[in-house]
């Protein structure tokens, strides 16, 4: 995919976000990505909160709010109520955050991908509750303070692996991307797109207003969470992990840290134990 | 002409129930299995593994999830089935109000059981009167064939324009679900005359997006809901109109919102939902013999309440004895206290006894209604309120 192949009409506009959302854009890159012939079910979550109050409607799209643990049920139905009717051919999407994903829908989704209908499942991750006010999620990483774990009683276990989970269901398509990297994530989805089955996609999108950055600088905290090992950009396929984008230059995880206000109770100490487990995980 | 013709088989509710689904031309079936709901989706299974049935068959994970992939197909535009029971339809709980106040015309089978704890398999209504407040319509049915007929104008009655609501179509365990009886199946023919293909008002249509099912603040959001109660009132009317039309297609009519049975002239009536109505014909028919002028009113609708046809049916009595197989914990059996409120502002109204019993598939045998109802004949208007655990 070029820039110039990317479609300029948009699809998700005038959504009542944070300044400096990135799953604002999460959303906006999806639907550029897989155009008109898309239906998004979207559960309790930062965008549905932004988007799905009458009469706002900023999916150009079919767009439906959905109930927390339910998205990936919903999916499966969507999915064989189109192929009764013989639309194979809709995108049926699930736009789902970190919790209705990993925490309370994390039975539905592996439900829907052992059913096996066609859909897209995209989760993205702003690492805490953040809409309704910065709660600790399965998805915060070890570090984080959020208002459930007020520092100093940070968040101590990891974030769960939803990649490896997924993969462990032998499902036929799933990526990892972050909004940092816009083409890589609209590649993975237009690849999802065309898979006759179940496909899971984990983008990361920095949230200046929970992980304690400047609006401007979403981009760039996704990039410093790629460079420094933090996040990965990944794909699984037939079986096999790959990564699909190596960054040119990294950067101590130290660097990403300090950026956010999430990290800054964090001793020396801590910080070169998350170091030492990047560096560990890079083999 | 032999295919016009309807069959007659002994078999169970359950397979009725399963047959009037196959019957309805559902496209998706999204179910999990649970006692004594699980011969249902078993049969459906085999009708669709055996290619006599059409459609897609779903086996998810819970039933949160079977509802909401029915939600999901009639967002799709098509036509979807789920049952269940007890713990199942609890677990439901949250998208049952979901799919009531989005207006999906689902329809669902509950085969009525007693919920934990204490543990039990067996039946009562309490799983149901549960759900109450949840916006779906609630039909009570007697008999197997009851059970079959409800499933199939169910269909129209939720996907009626005027109504746009799901309905939930109760029988009781294993006196209706495992027990078999002579049910007369309809052939197809007559069936797709009764019931013409889901024409759905909006769904997710990429030629016309709309967002759909979204929030509402404030005044839209009690906008919305008033339109819901209009519509469920409504449903009443449409509940009749179905129930007639079949009548006059199938040769079969249950009454429409409640049946009287024997009342002309009652003094003292027994008020009940479900299969135990079948045994209380019996001991009205016997009571009669004896010279007790009693009868019986067989609640059909629960949701919406039919008050007027209640005030009607029961305003002459001296005494209503309800039998409830659910309790509203702390007060009394939820159809009592219904049926109270149906009868307020009627001057001098008949006495309310409220009979708790058959929980957890407990019996109720014909000496028990005898008890109630003989205990109804007793009392007067005006009576202060009696409610009695009767198999304590």
């Amino acid at each position: 995919m070029k820039l110039k192949d990317i479609d300029k009409k948009e699809y998700y506009q005038s959504a009542y976000g944070c300044a400096g959302c990135a799953s604002v854009l999460a959303a906006r890159l999806t639907v550029k990505a897989l155009g008109r012939n898309s239906v998004y079910v979207v559960p309790a979550n930062c965008i549905s909160t932004v988007s799905c109050y009458y009469p706002q409607a900023p999916f150009f799209v079919p767009f439906t709010v959905m109930a927390f643990a339910a998205t990936a049920a919903a999916l499966s139905g969507i999915s064989a109520g189109f192929k009764r009717r013989g639309r194979e051919d809709i995108h049926v999407v699930g736009f789902s955050g970190y919790g209705g994903t990993a925490d309370i829908g994390i039975q539905a989704l592996s439900g829907a991908i052992d059913c096996g209908t066609k859909f897209i499942y995209i989760c993205y991750d702003n690492e805490a509750y953040m809409n309704t006010g910065i709660q600790r999620s399965g998805l915060t990483p070890y570090g984080a303070a959020t208002s459930t774990t007020p520092a100093p009683c940070f968040e101590n276990r990891p974030k769960k692996d939803m990649l490896r989970i997924v993969a462990a269901h032998d499902i036929p398509y799933a990526a990892t991307a972050c909004t940092s990297y816009p083409l890589d994530y609209m590649e993975k989805v237009v690849k999802a797109s065309k898979v006759n089955g179940p496909t899971y996609i984990h983008v990361l999108t920095p949230c200046p207003t929970g992980w304690g950055f400047a609006p401007d600088e979403s981009i760039e905290i996704g990039r410093m969470a790629v460079e420094s090992g933090v996040w990965k950009l990944m794909e699984f396929e037939n079986g096999q992990f790959r990564t699909t984008y190596t960054p040119k230059r990294t950067r101590p995880v130290s660097e990403y840290l300090a950026a956010q206000t999430r990290f800054r109770h964090l001793s020396p100490e801590q910080i070169a134990a998350i170091q030492k487990e990047i560096d560990a995980s890079r083999g | 002409m032999t295919a016009r013709m309807p069959v007659k088989k002994y078999i169970t509710a359950n397979e009725a129930v399963a047959q009037a689904a196959k019957l309805a031309r559902v496209d998706v079936v999204a179910a999990y299995p649970i006692t004594p709901q699980t011969s249902i989706v078993e049969k459906i299974a085999q009708y669709i593994a055996n290619g006599e049935m059409d459609a897609d068959y779903l086996k998810v994970e819970s039933e949160h999830s079977a509802l909401t992939a029915c939600m999901g197909a009639r967002m799709a535009g098509v036509r979807a089935f789920t049952s269940t029971s007890s713990q199942g339809l609890e677990y439901m709980h949250e998208m049952l109000a979901y799919v009531a106040g989005g207006r999906y015309p689902l329809v669902l089978v509950n085969v009525c059981r007693s919920v934990a704890l204490p543990w039990s398999i067996w039946g009562d209504q309490q799983d149901a009167i549960q759900q109450r407040d949840t916006g779906w319509i609630q039909i009570f049915t007697e008999t197997g064939q009851e059970a079959l007929d409800m499933v199939l104008q169910a269909y129209r009655i939720a996907e009626d324009h005027r109504v746009l609501l799901p309905v939930m179509v109760c029988l009781d365990a294993f006196i209706q679900s495992h027990t078999e009886e002579l049910i007369e199946i309809p052939d197809q023919k007559t069936v797709d005359s009764f019931l013409p293909p889901y024409d759905a008002v909006v769904t997710l249509d990429v030629d016309n997006p709309y967002s759909i099912s979204v929030g509402g603040f404030g005044r839209q959001y009690a906008h919305w809901r008033a339109e819901q109660q209009e519509a469920t009132e409504k449903a009443q009317q449409i509940i009749l109109e179905v129930g007639d039309e079949f009548a006059r297609i199938f040769g079969r009519h249950y009454g429409g919102l409640i049946e009287q049975y024997r009342c002309d002239g009652a003094e003292a009536l027994l008020v009940a939902m479900g299969a135990c109505t079948g045994t209380a014909r019996d001991v009205v028919d016997e009571m009669r013999d004896e010279g007790k002028v009693v009868g019986l009113v067989k609640v059909r609708a629960y949701r919406p309440f039919p008050v007027a046809s209640l005030r009607k049916a029961i305003s002459l009595a001296k005494a209503a004895a309800v039998l409830d197989r659910d309790c509203s914990w702390g007060y009394e059996g939820a159809l009592a206290t219904d049926l109270k409120g149906a009868l307020y502002g009627l001057p001098n109204p008949p006495a309310v006894l409220n009979f708790i019993g058959g929980l957890g598939g407990a019996d109720v045998p014909p000496e028990r209604i005898k008890y109630m109802l003989e205990k109804a004949l007793a009392a007067k208007r005006g009576d202060t309120p009696h409610l009695e655990f009767i198999d304590r």
